[in-house]
């Protein structure tokens, strides 16, 4: 019975006088933690992907409360609504972003850029690009090995069988950027949603010449500059062979898409199909009265 | 007789020389020559022709665009048609020199006989300059301008020039044969090499399974008589005539992480580059052409064909008979380093030494299985890297551990890949870890 009073009195003398120095030692060498820093994160999605320029979303945390504002740091996964739930915890102003979403530039499918060799290595984009320039006539175009795919952690990347290029699912997409990193072509572009989801693109990256380009590939931007010449808001320039829409200057009217010979310009989520011939008969009225005021 | 090989690493894939008996062969000049300005390592040569101009073989058609950089010469008399973008080999978009060929006309002071020059000039200045203006290039592979390996940065000294004739590549047989047939010129131009350094000694290094070569060149210097050249026969091993591992085999020396053989007292040179050498500097006749190896199991017309540079591999393909029906792949050099061609329409280069036929059954690759942890391709590494470890860190995109653990010192041999039991795909993984480190590098040394 002893023996048994005694381990029990020992076992929590012991006990208490370990406590005792592990509350001092807590004390003496405590890290004092901004506890912002945790609010921060826990208003964050806590997806790690890193599409903030950080390591995770603690090192936004941290780097946010750090910050004399929040200009440079900003959440593209959790968009406006966490930005703001962050900007009212530091009690800083956050301006509101437009949603982006991820866009493919590239309809280089499989009728349109026939293959010219077979390539039976390793799956990989950037080991392909590694080692020439792809498959088809095309050098600039998709390769078709989906490291954007395996780069996606949202799930909204997927290789379409029939054409043989990712689809972005725009409700999945966070713009987080990982895809835009991980295409060693360059392909795909964080571009603004647009109103209601409409946006007009340029689905070509290709800037070799018009014949060469559209050699290869029957959907190509030719660089003919026919889109540049038509849009009256200055929208879209034509550099290297390849147009480009200014999605900040696009007023979504389509008449580039109309114009386009080969097909290379995309417009989404409009509500109706595309009236080709209603819209060259405006261009045409209008350059017509254009010409008129001219002379007079 | 004791035989040399590198300390680490290395395999012993089968040599598969089935075209060796095939004698050089001058391949007809093509209808039309496409040559690039960018055939070596370094900044890309600045055409100084213009379209509409005549132009005869041997005549500077393009001028080095900076200090490590090569003169280009027109391969074939006739008129500049065109100086426009052109896919190469990759299918990558370079400027390319079309020339429409009429007739086959030298330019003045070009010796085309073939009487043996044996005096060696006294200077060694003037070597290098002839070699320079030669737009003589590393035509083993890499193509690295040679009077740049030949001019030394101060402070290191050159103890020995080491001429590699291992071939260690299975399938190519264009060195040895160019050892058999043009011996004499070849031990001319590495007295060259020799004098050019300074007089210091000479090492031809042959891999012992070409022993018609070993013979006849050793007696070839008996013959002429040079001091201090001589023929180190080597084991049967590749990656042997890699230039690291051939000091390491001939001279015992290790070259340390990205520095240059000179650093260790070595200057390389390929059999093929000593050839270009003695014809460059003895016969003022510049690069215009090399030898090409063409063979492959399954391509019955093989041949050692001596091929003007910018002549497009359509022709030489259809020249022997055209693509066999059951060849699914066409490789440019041999099968372990080589790269798989993606456009027959390009022209050969200074540096395409071989074209290779591959079978379905000899390029399906086996599916990829886990990593069984055997450590084959830690030991075939001849650079002593840990290539299960690299092709983790790499697939992880860790380029701080890749940098770590030297995936810039990776040589691309294939060893690793040649060694898995377990099919991954490890050479291709590290190439993108080297890319980026070598990148990081750059960007460092630019800061």
């Amino acid at each position: 019975m002893n023996v048994l009073i005694w381990t029990i009195a020992v076992v929590t003398v012991l006990g208490l006088v370990l406590a005792l120095v592990l509350y001092l030692v807590a004390q003496r060498f405590k890290v004092e933690e901004d506890p912002r820093i945790d609010e921060v994160e826990k208003a964050m999605p806590g997806a790690n992907c890193g599409g903030c320029g950080f390591a995770g979303c603690r090192a936004f945390a941290e780097a946010a409360v750090k910050a004399p504002n929040l200009d440079n740091n900003y959440c593209p996964v959790g968009g406006n609504d966490t930005m703001a739930k962050v900007a009212a915890i530091l009690g800083y102003e956050v301006k509101a972003k437009a949603p982006m979403v991820a866009v493919v530039r590239c309809n280089g499918n499989c009728e349109a850029r026939p293959k010219v060799n077979e390539y039976d290595g390793y799956a990989s984009c950037y080991v392909k690009s590694l080692l020439y320039t792809g498959d088809t006539g095309c050098s600039f175009g998709c390769l078709g090995c989906g490291d954007c795919v395996n780069a996606c952690q949202f799930g909204a990347l997927s290789m379409d069988p029939v054409t043989g290029l990712p689809v972005v699912d725009q409700e999945k997409c966070t713009a987080c950027g990982a895809c835009v990193k991980a295409c060693p072509k360059r392909i795909i572009e964080l571009r603004p949603k647009g109103p209601r989801g409409m946006r007009m693109y340029v689905s070509c990256v290709n800037k070799d010449k018009g014949p060469v380009a559209k050699k290869a590939c029957a959907n190509a931007c030719i660089g003919c500059g026919i889109c540049a010449k038509t849009c009256t808001h200055e929208a879209i320039t034509v550099e290297g062979n390849v147009a480009y829409i200014d999605p900040a200057k696009c007023k979504l009217c389509r008449e580039c898409e109309a114009m386009c010979p080969t097909g290379a310009i995309h417009g989404v989520n409009f509500p109706k199909p595309l009236d080709k011939e209603a819209i060259k008969e405006r261009i045409k009225i209008r350059q017509q009265k254009a010409k008129e005021a001219a002379n007079v | 007789m004791s035989k040399h090989t590198f300390s680490i690493g290395g395999v012993h894939p089968h040599d598969n020389k089935i075209s060796r008996e095939c004698a050089l062969q001058q391949l007809p000049i093509a209808p039309a020559v496409y040559i690039g300005v960018s055939q070596h390592i370094g900044a890309p040569s600045v055409p100084c022709v213009a379209v509409g101009d005549k132009v005869k073989v041997g005549q500077v058609i393009a001028e080095p665009g900076g200090f490590v950089g090569a003169f280009i010469h027109s391969s074939v008399s006739g008129t500049v048609k065109s100086i426009a973008p052109r896919a190469d080999l990759a299918g990558r978009s370079t400027t390319h020199i079309e020339i429409a060929v009429e007739g086959d006309e030298w330019l003045e002071g070009i010796d085309t006989s073939d009487t043996l020059v044996t005096a060696i000039p006294e200077d060694a200045k003037t070597i290098v300059e002839k070699i320079r203006l030669g737009g003589v290039v590393g035509l083993g592979g890499a193509t690295f301008p040679t009077h740049v390996k030949l001019s030394p940065p101060p402070g290191s000294k050159c103890e020995r020039v080491i001429i590699n004739g291992c071939e260690c590549e299975p399938y190519l047989t264009s060195d040895f044969r160019t050892l058999l047939e043009k011996g004499e010129q070849v031990v001319v131009g590495a007295a060259l090499l020799q004098k050019a350094m300074g007089g210091v000694p000479c090492t031809i290094a042959i891999e012992e399974n070409k022993p018609e070569a070993i013979a006849h060149i050793r007696e070839v210097i008996a013959k002429l008589g040079y001091k201090d050249l001589d023929v180190m026969v080597m084991k049967m091993m590749y990656p042997q005539g890699g230039e690291k591992q051939l000091i390491d085999a001939v001279m015992h020396r290790q070259v340390g992480s990205g520095a240059l053989p000179i650093s260790v007292g070595a200057v390389v040179q390929n059999v093929a580059t000593a050839l270009a050498v003695y014809e460059a500097v003895q016969k003022n006749k510049p690069i215009i052409d090399n030898s090409v190896t063409v063979t492959g199991e399954c391509f019955p017309k093989q041949a050692n064909l001596i091929v003007r540079v910018g002549t497009p591999l359509q022709y030489i393909i259809d020249y022997l008979g055209g693509i066999p029906a059951d060849a699914v792949k066409i490789i440019s050099g041999g099968p372990m380093m080589g790269r798989a061609v993606a456009n027959l329409q390009a022209a050969t280069v200074k540096g395409t030494g071989a074209l290779l036929f591959l079978t379905e059954k000899q390029t399906r690759r086996a599916p990829e299985t886990n990593c069984i942890r055997c450590g084959k391709c830690a030991d075939a590494c001849p650079m002593g890297l840990e290539p299960f470890l690299l092709n983790k860190l790499s697939k992880a995109a860790d380029w701080e551990a890749c940098e770590a653990n030297a995936a810039q010192d990776c040589i691309e041999c294939g060893c690793c890949l040649y060694s898995c039991p377990a099919h991954i795909p490890l050479l291709d993984n590290i190439r993108v870890g080297k890319g980026f480190v070598l990148s990081a590098i750059r960007a460092r040394a630019k800061k």
